[in-house]
């Protein structure tokens, strides 16, 4: 039951526990049981809206970073990733398998802010060897959620 | 001047479907609960093996019977869901949409007067495919108390001297009605014991709610006297690209192909790669489409239980089939009433033989979201419906 609850609230975490238990053929008070559960275990972690910025008035870049970084003995690369996602301003932090180490995904108000951060906070880090930083010019789906195109339904209105 | 026309053809009435059609498409706001059809796009991995296949200029004409891979996994599919061993080679034809395999079987086996059992409410083309290769359809109807299944003896009562095939269309539409494997083991009794044939429909297999759909054909001594109709619109949501397919024993495939071979050569082409994808490494796509269904069509039985509207439990398909009876109205009028009054389109159960007069069908090819308004609606409609009747 926990994947299929997980399945639907990962898209609409606004769904009604009545609802969700209907749909899912099971009762109410075991839904609200498990959600409970779940919280508490830390599977659900919170529950977010998906915006798409673009279409409001506020500026917003978002910005991909590849980190290099010298592991550092007995630590590996949790320090250093500590330090980088404790600034409120990094959305996301994740090691990464291949050409670099730490992906970091950023949002600020401007190229300026943006370039500020990388400059003075992260490369001023002593393990971090290098960056690259790519701007998000356009998010066309996000979370699994396609946002250039809305979905019509185009099929005939009655089919046998 | 000659009357230029068949008799017979000008005889079949118009799909019932079709007067709603034009009073539907004339409502820019109607919500419709109508579509014989999934919501989902086909999955993109499938598509992408149609364009890819186009780019590559794969634009001929495949064999007959259709591409040797599709044929290949068509067989491994059938035995990997019922255990039934097909031969690619001459067991096996890839047909325009599951319609054209019911056409052509129908054709291949009939001889001028012979009886066709048509179980109903059904799909609407077999018994105008029936009338067309002049055979006399037999309708069977179903009843509700036994959950639109057909019984061993409904099937008993029905078969004469001339009585050569029976089609069997579950899981059904309109009905959402399924067989499951106790059903059919009593009515292969009968087909055995009375030497008829069956055409068992089955392009809903993949959706069904309870157990895993069960083909006649592989009950022990039908194999040799059904054709299985399967495709790839339903389970893959692939109805615009009309690809289905007929498995049987070779002696029927092989006069079924002659008349595939000269009416239409063969099925498109593109759509036959497209598939090959779709069997190969499309299960997790259907799974996923049919839990998807499967909550909304727990939705759907819990808000008629809600709204006291009698329907029973259907387990297949992607319809519900509720009662109006207690409304004191025809399926049909009731039906436009909604449609006028609440700007949502049902399809009257008539529209699927007789015996559907009291019915609805309902399609959950819908997202959950669009279903709640349009079942928010049908709860001021019946309300209103049952004020009235106090009155």
């Amino acid at each position: 039951m926990r994947e299929k609850i997980l399945s639907i609230i990962e898209r609409n975490s606004r769904i009604d526990l009545k609802e969700l238990a209907v749909i899912l053929g099971v009762e109410e008070t075991d839904v609200v049981n498990e959600m409970a559960a779940m919280e508490k275990e830390g599977i659900i972690c919170g529950y977010h809206t998906m915006i798409d910025w673009e279409k409001t008035s506020v500026e917003k870049v978002t910005a991909l970073i590849e980190v290099r970084v010298t592991p550092q003995r007995g630590q590996g690369f949790d320090n250093i990733a500590e330090r980088i996602y404790k600034y409120p301003e990094v959305n996301s932090v994740y090691l990464i398998s291949g050409g670099y180490d730490l992906l970091v995904t950023l949002e600020g108000k401007s190229l300026k802010e943006v370039s500020a951060f990388v400059s003075d906070k992260l490369s001023a880090l002593d393990t971090v060897l290098s960056t690259a930083t790519h701007f998000i010019l356009k998010k066309y789906k996000d979370h699994g959620t396609i946002l250039a195109k809305k979905y019509e339904d185009e099929r005939e209105k009655i089919t046998p | 001047m000659r009357n230029p026309l068949a008799d017979k053809v000008v005889d079949i009435k118009p799909s019932g479907i079709r007067k709603f059609f034009d009073i539907v498409s004339e409502m820019e706001d109607a919500i419709s609960l109508g579509v014989g059809e999934p919501d989902f796009d086909t999955p993109w991995h499938i598509r992408d093996e149609g364009i890819y296949s186009l780019e590559k200029g794969r634009t001929f004409y495949t064999s007959n019977a259709g591409l040797k891979d599709l044929k290949i996994e068509i067989c491994n599919y059938m035995r990997r869901s019922q255990g039934i061993e097909y031969h690619y080679n001459d067991e096996v034809i890839v047909t325009v949409g599951g319609s054209e395999a019911i056409d052509i079987a129908l054709r291949a086996m009939i001889n001028d007067g012979e009886e066709v059992l048509i179980p109903q409410p059904s799909y609407v083309s077999y018994e105008p495919c029936a009338i067309l290769a002049n055979a006399v359809p037999v309708i069977i109807e179903l009843k509700a108390e036994n959950e639109f299944r057909l019984t061993a003896q409904e099937l008993r009562d029905a078969i004469t001297d001339k009585t050569k095939i029976l089609i069997l269309p579950f899981p059904n539409n309109p009905t959402g009605a399924i067989m499951e494997k106790e059903d059919l083991e009593k009515i292969a009794e009968v087909i055995i014991e009375k030497d008829i044939f069956v055409i068992s429909d089955e392009i809903y297999a993949e959706l069904t709610y309870k157990d895993k759909h069960v083909s006649i054909a592989s009950l022990p001594g039908m194999r040799e006297r059904t054709i299985l109709i399967n495709g790839f619109s339903k389970a893959y949501a692939m109805t615009g690209w009309r690809l289905g397919y007929a498995c049987g024993p070779k002696e029927i495939l092989g006069q079924m192909l002659k008349i595939h071979q000269f009416a239409i050569m063969c099925a498109p082409t593109t759509s036959q790669y497209a598939a090959v994808e779709a069997l190969k490494n499309g299960d997790e796509d259907v799974n996923q489409m049919r839990e998807a269904y499967n909550q909304r069509r727990r939705y759907l039985m819990y808000a008629f239980k809600e709204m006291g509207l009698e329907c029973f439990e259907p387990f297949g398909a992607f319809y519900v089939f509720p009662c109006i009876k207690e409304f004191g109205m025809s399926s049909e009028e009731f039906a436009d009433r909604f449609l006028r009054e609440e700007k949502v389109a049902v399809v009257p159960g008539t529209a699927f033989g007789d015996c559907g007069e009291g019915f609805l069908r309902i399609s959950y090819a819908y997202s959950l979201e669009n279903l709640k308004i349009a079942i928010g609606k049908l709860k001021n409609f019946i309300e209103r419906l049952r004020k009235e009747k106090e009155a």
